[in-house]
């Protein structure tokens, strides 16, 4: 196990070198000009130059790269060029509030999405089979622009029970907190629980038709015991590797669901960033969400240890 | 008997909190972007001036006649030969840190806007030499040569006032914290989510002031944004959509507060980067056929359903500098076909139209689009996103940039960087000696009668070359709740919070 993790972690420093070159040079193959879109409405010529001159925009790629990922190891991700905060500072006050809202999805789509597919395999067949795939598709097909929009105008301005959009911290006000996360949370969770739902549903299936199953029924054991002890458990591996994925997605910034949310977490840095041509915020953001996709994958092998003893050898 | 005192205390106590509670009044205003820094020096969005009014006041500013009336300053007195502006401070005004605004603070505060490396101001301020003080309460603007824009310009960021001490100890980080002289001082800021003010207990006219707290949120999405307001989540919002007009319009408790803008809506034409030699760069006759068949007050009408104003020059109908001799052109298709056939191009004549993405810019385009096509005109739309289409405009690679400008009170600031040869907004190239003269002239002469007749002379030379075709000025739209009362939207688009009760 020791030398598994090791050998994983250390797999992580060639995989990082080669996303930080990808990220700084594609983000270079874009269009625009930093300096010109920070010289605002005037474009004036010399307060350009002098952007480009302070910012190293004058200087060949490669040498600036050198620059960034020297600050980099030494944990300084640059400044950001438009509001002259640190890049580190923005994505310590951002992270916290995605990986809030993020994991609040999580929670949502494994509370709805597992039980439904689950229900599903068992009930295969019936109404509540069709019911539950009916829920799956929407969950996948409804836009979240839309459902947020939605659930604004319902809880927001009709019933008046949430705010509409914004976010207070956990630490401010726990109950406001949720209040204010639970709509995007819910809207990101549902598109999430309608996917748990057809893994969990065809994973079930599978594994109730095999020999062990059909053993544990013969034994005479209760149809909860043969789903909940024996079925489900195998079942579940492959979810929990769609779960993890799926939170690291979530991680990197669902961006339309925070920009209609007004949620301050990566989605809505990076968008701003992306069309502000803010290069030490968008590499160093691409770079952390990286970090977090390649560990949050570490931990789900870390779980399928866990969950299924044959892998522990 | 211990028990119930104990409740008496505590449900006093209860009391005591909601009152306190109750009586705290906070507005809190919606912005349709995140700002950048805060600090007048180096900032640079339009969204960013909403924020700077609720702390950091200037030297002058303007009423809803677009007069200069004075702010910070007491009055200004500019010498014979033009070359010096003596501007008398108000006495008594204090910055956020209890530092005093007096002559030195303002030769400080003229200084960082010439001299900080990073400085959006060094262009505005252009002219100015030196700041000499004349005694503490008045200060000597020395001018390399006369500039009547200049008090104009006092009226936005470079007449910002910033406290010494605060702004020598932060440097360039200034913005991050930043210490002026304004109704309300700056508490904390979260990117992408806040921006909280308080009321400045030493402000120089506090009895204005009504309104406790002050917190910016910036909500992107404009239907977002209106639902807020419909929700009580904000009090105040700026860009409403035209087409929610009716939506705020029927609702009882909210309000809608209009003004004409300063900027205006054109597209530039590129006459002299144009790689392509394409017939609009090559002939005045073609681009006043691609004008006669624009009707503008139909483009209003389809895309803005009538809200706006239709524009044919650098500044709207309203305006003192707007030349009246020069009214709007009708559509006259007829005449645009004849100006073609006489330029002998080759039809359909075909023109790459660059432009921003966005709803508006988009709907613009195909309006134009449409019409022009009946005169002869096949119009390209091509829709890049901001970053690149700025870049591309600055490159010469278009034949035609439909682009805004959020304009400003002078009729130079509107005009000069556009139309005068080599200036950094003149994308399009446009050089003509006579009109460079003629703008020239108009920045050395502060009689307005003198400055608006140099002013018709240029308006009939562009009326001719036609480097921009002025299409429309957008009507500022900002809604409120009416529990906000006292609300007046001036004509540079800025949300002001004094005088605002908040019932």
């Amino acid at each position: 196990m020791l030398s598994f993790l090791a050998k994983r972690l250390l797999q992580l420093i060639p995989t990082l070198f080669f996303v930080s070159i990808l990220i700084f040079s594609l983000q270079h193959l874009l269009p625009g000009d930093p300096a010109l879109v920070m010289a605002g409405e005037e474009r004036d010529p010399a307060v350009i130059a002098q952007i480009r001159q302070q910012y190293r925009l004058d200087q060949p790629l490669p040498i600036q790269y050198v620059y960034w990922i020297k600050g980099v190891l030494s944990g300084d991700f640059g400044e950001s060029l438009r509001i002259k905060v640190p890049v580190l500072d923005l994505i310590l006050q951002k992270l916290p509030v995605t990986m809030q809202v993020a994991s609040m999805a999580i929670v949502i789509a494994f509370l709805i999405g597992i039980p439904a597919g689950i229900v599903s395999a068992v009930k295969k067949g019936t109404v509540w089979d069709y019911a539950a795939n009916l829920f799956a598709l929407w969950g996948i097909s409804t836009p979240n622009f839309w459902l947020g929009i939605l659930l604004i105008f319902l809880f927001s301005i009709e019933l008046g029970w949430l705010p509409a959009s914004g976010y207070v911290r956990p630490s401010e006000n726990f109950r406001a907190s949720i209040a204010s996360t639970i709509m995007p949370a819910f809207v990101l969770g549902n598109a999430i629980a309608g996917i748990l739902m057809r893994h969990t549903r065809s994973a079930m299936l599978q594994v109730l038709e095999s020999d062990y199953v059909r053993t544990a029924r013969a034994k005479g054991l209760s149809e909860r015991s043969v789903i909940f002890k024996h079925a489900m458990r195998n079942a579940l591996t492959p979810i929990v590797t769609l779960g993890a994925l799926e939170l690291g997605t979530l991680l990197s910034g669902a961006v339309l669901t925070e920009q209609i949310f007004s949620i301050p977490g990566f989605g809505k840095l990076i968008v701003d960033a992306v069309f502000n041509r803010d290069y030490a915020v968008v590499q160093g953001v691409v770079l952390v969400t990286a970090t977090i996709y390649i560990l949050l994958n570490l931990i789900a092998d870390i779980a399928y240890i866990l969950i299924n003893p044959r892998l522990r050898a | 008997m211990k028990i119930l005192r104990v409740a008496t205390a505590v449900a006093a106590l209860w009391v005591s909190f909601g009152t306190a509670v109750q009586a705290q009044t906070t507005l809190r205003i919606g912005l349709a972007e995140d700002p950048d820094i805060l600090d007048p020096s180096i900032a640079r969005t339009y969204v960013g001036r909403h924020v700077f009014a609720a702390f950091c006041e200037k030297l002058f500013d303007m009423d809803e006649k677009l007069n200069i009336v004075p702010q910070l300053a007491l009055s200004y007195e500019t010498s014979a030969d033009g070359k010096e502006v003596t501007i008398k401070l108000r006495p008594g005004v204090k910055f956020h840190d209890g530092e005093l605004l007096d002559a030195e603070a303002a030769k400080y505060s003229f200084d960082r806007h010439l001299t900080l490396q990073a400085s959006f101001r060094r262009p505005e301020l252009a002219a100015v030499d030196h700041v000499d003080v004349v005694d503490p309460l008045t200060i000597k603007l020395v001018l390399k040569n006369p500039y009547s824009p200049l008090i104009a310009q006092l009226t936005d960021r470079s007449g910002m006032m910033m406290s010494p001490k605060a702004a020598k100890a932060a440097g360039d980080k200034f913005g991050l914290n930043p210490v002026c002289a304004g109704p309300y001082k700056f508490v904390e800021r979260v990117q992408q989510d806040r921006i909280v003010f308080e009321k400045f207990q030493d402000y120089w006219d506090k009895d204005n002031i009504h309104i406790d707290r002050i917190i910016y949120l910036p909500i992107v999405d404009s239907t977002v944004r209106l639902a807020n307001l419909k929700s009580g989540g904000v009090d105040l919002m700026e860009r409403v959509l035209p087409t929610d007009i009716k939506s705020v319009d029927s609702d009882p408790k909210l309000e809608m507060s209009r003004a004409l803008e300063l900027g205006y809506q054109g597209i530039t034409i590129n006459i002299a980067n144009d790689k392509t030699k394409g017939p609009l760069s090559q002939s005045e006759k073609v681009r006043q056929a691609l004008d006669l068949s624009i009707d503008r007050e139909a483009l209003n009408q389809v895309v803005f359903n009538g809200e706006f104003t239709a524009g044919n020059q650098w500044v709207n109908p309203k305006h003192p500098y707007y030349q009246k001799t020069f009214p709007i052109r009708a559509r006259d298709v007829e005449k645009a076909k004849a100006l073609l056939k006489e330029s002998g191009v080759k039809l359909p004549v075909v023109v790459d139209l660059l432009l921003p993405k966005g709803p508006e810019p988009e709907a613009v385009a195909q309006v134009v689009q449409s019409m022009a096509a009946e005169a002869g005109f096949d119009i390209k739309i091509r829709v890049t996103e901001f970053a690149t289409s700025f870049k591309q405009a600055q490159a010469g690679e278009f034949q035609a940039f439909l682009i805004p400008w959020s304009g400003r009170i002078d009729p130079d600031a509107n005009a000069y960087v556009f139309l005068h040869t080599g200036s950094p907004q003149n994308d399009g190239g446009y050089s003509n000696p006579e009109a460079d003269k003629l703008m020239e002239d108009a920045r050395l002469i502060t009689d307005q009668a003198q400055r608006k007749a140099i002013y018709e002379k240029l308006t009939r030379i562009v009326f001719n070359d036609e480097p921009l075709i002025y299409l429309y000025h957008r009507t500022i739209l900002i809604a409120h709740s009416k529990k906000l009362e006292g609300y007046k939207q001036m004509p540079d688009g800025l949300m002001r919070v004094k005088g605002l009760t908040l019932k």
